[in-house]
């Protein structure tokens, strides 16, 4: 590295060091250094959080991202605007439409088409869809964190039927594909929405059912009531969004603020909120966050309009020169897609902003003097998929 | 039941032909029915599964093809273990299952000891299994098994204080330490004159039998009091470094304990091998007692079971908590209503 000036020098330095702090183990007098991950049952894959304990007192604690990272940012500026869905498909492995549908919309924006109404539903539809297979995931696996294993099962035998009507219109059940600049791919099949109503129906019971057997449970919140607060002002200052944000008392939705593209005007629903910020009730606002998607949808299926699901645009996509920042509210949070265009088949440049990179940057405030199970049920309600962390 | 068989067998004979072999299979037996009857089957059905079907008749045989597994893997140690009581560790916990046997009735005459104090050396011995865990969690060389061995140290102790005082009201209302005694009492009781079923503790002692229960479910360190195994936080705690036949050994541990606490609770609270209406001195006991205390076992058994795989888990300052605060001063309050109605009535 050739190295110029001072600054960049001392940069280089620092970046050194810190390196070097995380990846060297420092025992130390008072305490032990218990490394927790990138392999660790808890980190929903390879997330690293180096905690320095005090008996079982967390004195600090640290996460270290990117030992998944790869690199789609980068690997956008190689693809055509169509070919990058592909790819965006697995940030938020849990719900990939959703993360399809930001980007879409931001070429959209630069190349001034829009999509006719009876995509926006359908789009809205299975964007919802896709919050309901990736929240009710979490709602299981929050049981499953501070040691309850039934519950996960539940959540996976009832997110099938959210699978399946998600495969049933895109054809894929992980990873649909199905967004297109202008429009969708296909159009609904049918008998689709009665079934979808089927599937809804499955989840609400399913909403009940996890209010009973966890929500209820004693022993969950005495494990959650009180533990991993995080104020409103604290909670917007780390950039957190999504239900977490919403679990601290902060009364922000894009969905309703700053929608763009979607159609959640023409529904009748409600952003919940939860003034005391703990895991308790970032695992409320989800719930309730599920049954309002299931309510939505509701709505929306007896809406949607006839017409085409594609508006014109040119068989060889080639979007126009200029910058466009669009973002969504993701089941994790806020994911936007900043895109900057040249004119080309493929983006110059596309900068990711997801929800759970900026939700993990909170961990080492709100991890500080808590005991090490906490630890695991505070990053459990946190909710982050490791994809959308590295990207 | 030597006697019944009207042999004269010499001591060495009795000791390696009958009773080690009984032993075993008093261990083994609920330890292998409670695994695949609980852990692998109704744990399905409660999940929305189905278990093991593949091995044998409703996957029957998947235990064999589990211990088969566990018997070929290499039995690895940690590079910087400390190897003697790495490797000692599980028979440490495994010893203590087989002495808390020792005392149990089965039958009027089918038991191995007829001790005096045999629920005081059952408690005693079923606090051994502690310094096995302790072992393990410290010789694992892995923080993830000290601080499971330290939870499990502090738990156990803080555990083992309502178990004894939970008994403590048996054994008041039994007049009696010995378990053939504590059973002899519970079939020749009378509820208010009335000797139709005898007297199961139950009845009277229910407050010690919610006490004793949760203080196993806490002995065995089952959910909800599964902190120091909590394999979402601390990987699986002491038993992280341990693979093949050691981890078997904690594992037969585990669901051996399970059934022999059972069994006790059985003993002391449901009355043991005794079934109302056959005369509690029949030979009769000596063939269907096991068969009933087995039943009873079982039936106790999915109890814990049932707890494990519905709660969520306490904290390790939450169950202190638990313990000290509330289930011994209650437990406490149990001796001595006991001990003022033992003496009035």
């Amino acid at each position: 590295m050739s190295v110029s000036t001072e600054s960049e020098q001392l940069a280089y330095i620092a970046s050194q060091a810190a390196d070097a702090r995380v990846n060297v183990e420092v025992e130390t007098d008072e305490g032990m250094t218990l490394n927790l991950g990138p392999q660790h049952p808890a980190t929903h894959g390879t997330l690293r959080i180096v905690a320095k304990l005090d008996g079982e007192k967390v004195v600090a604690a640290e996460p270290i991202m990117g030992y998944m990272h790869r690199g789609y940012e980068k690997l956008t500026e190689v693809r055509t605007y169509p070919q990058v869905t592909t790819l965006i498909n697995r940030i938020d492995w849990l719900g990939s439409f959703a993360n399809e549908v930001p980007f879409i919309l931001a070429a959209e924006q630069l190349m001034e088409v829009e999509a006719p109404p009876r995509a926006q539903w359908i789009r809205t539809i299975l964007f919802e869809l896709s919050r309901i297979a990736n929240v009710c995931l979490f709602l299981g696996d929050m049981a499953v964190q501070v040691g309850a294993t039934t519950p996960v099962f539940y959540a996976f035998r009832d997110r099938e039927f959210v699978l399946n009507q998600i495969e049933r219109v895109t054809g894929g059940r992980f990873h649909p594909n199905f967004d297109r600049i202008g429009g969708l791919k296909d159009d609904l099949p049918k008998g689709w929405i009665e079934e979808t109503r089927g599937a809804l129906d499955r989840m609400k019971s399913f909403c009940d059912e996890m209010e009973e057997l966890v929500l209820g449970n004693e022993i969950f919140q005495a494990r959650t009531r009180n533990i991993g607060v995080i104020p409103g002002d604290i909670a917007l200052s780390y950039g957190l969004s999504g239900a977490n944000l919403r679990a601290s008392g902060v009364d922000w939705d894009i969905r309703r603020d700053a929608n763009v593209g979607l159609v959640y005007d023409q529904v009748d629903w409600k952003v919940w909120t939860h003034p005391d910020g703990d895991s308790f009730a970032r695992f409320w606002v989800r719930l309730q966050e599920t049954r309002e998607a299931c309510n939505i949808i509701d709505q929306l299926l007896g809406t949607i309009p006839s017409g085409p699901i594609m508006a014109k645009v040119p068989r060889i996509i080639k979007v126009p020169a200029g910058e466009a920042y669009v973002a969504t509210e993701n089941p994790l949070g806020e994911m936007g897609y900043y895109v900057v265009s040249k004119g080309d088949l493929t983006p110059f440049r596309v900068k990711i902003r997801s929800a759970s990179f900026s939700n993990m940057s909170i961990t080492p405030w709100v991890l500080k003097d808590v005991f090490v199970p906490d630890i695991i049920s505070i990053l459990a309600s946190l909710y982050f998929i490791l994809g959308d962390i590295d990207r | 039941m030597i006697e019944l068989l009207a042999l004269n067998p010499s001591w060495w004979q009795e000791t390696f032909l009958i009773k080690v072999p009984i032993g075993l299979l008093a261990v083994l037996l609920p330890a292998g029915t409670i695994v695949y009857l609980y852990l692998f089957k109704a744990i399905s059905f409660m999940q929305s599964r189905l278990g093991p079907m593949e091995a044998g008749p409703y996957g029957s045989l998947q235990l064999l093809a589990e211990v088969g597994k566990w018997l070929q893997k290499e039995d690895i140690f940690p590079s910087k273990a400390d190897k003697f009581v790495f490797a000692a560790a599980p028979f440490v916990v495994l010893m203590s299952t087989f002495l808390l046997v020792v005392v149990l009735p089965a039958g009027p005459d089918a038991l191995f000891v007829d001790l005096d104090a045999g629920i005081y050396l059952a408690m005693a011995v079923s606090s051994v299994s502690v310094i096995g865990i302790l072992m393990a969690g410290w010789s694992s060389a892995n923080k993830y098994s000290l601080l499971g061995g330290i939870r499990a140290a502090g738990q156990l102790i803080a555990y083992e204080l309502p178990l004894i005082l939970a008994v403590v009201g048996v054994v008041i209302q039994a007049g009696t330490m010995n378990m053939q005694g504590i059973v002899l009492a519970q079939a020749e009781g009378e509820i208010f004159g009335w000797g139709g079923i005898g007297n199961p503790f139950i009845l009277t002692q229910f407050i010690g039998f919610f006490i004793f229960m949760i203080a196993v479910q806490a002995e065995l360190t089952q959910a909800p009091f599964d902190m120091p195994v909590a394999e979402s936080e601390l990987v699986t705690g002491y038993l992280t470094e341990y693979s093949g036949i050691r981890f078997l050994l904690f594992f037969i541990g585990e669901f051996a304990s399970a059934g022999v606490f059972s069994a006790i609770a059985a003993v002391l609270f449901f009355g043991g091998w005794y079934v109302p209406g056959i005369d509690a001195g029949s030979q009769v006991f000596n063939v269907i007692g096991p068969l009933v205390l087995a039943t009873k076992t079982m039936l106790i058994a999915f109890l814990i079971f049932w707890f494990r795989f519905t709660f969520p888990r306490f904290r390790e300052d939450q169950l202190q908590r638990l313990a000290w605060k509330f289930l011994i001063p209650l437990s406490l309050a149990n001796i001595a209503i006991t001990g003022v109605l033992k003496v009035a009535v």
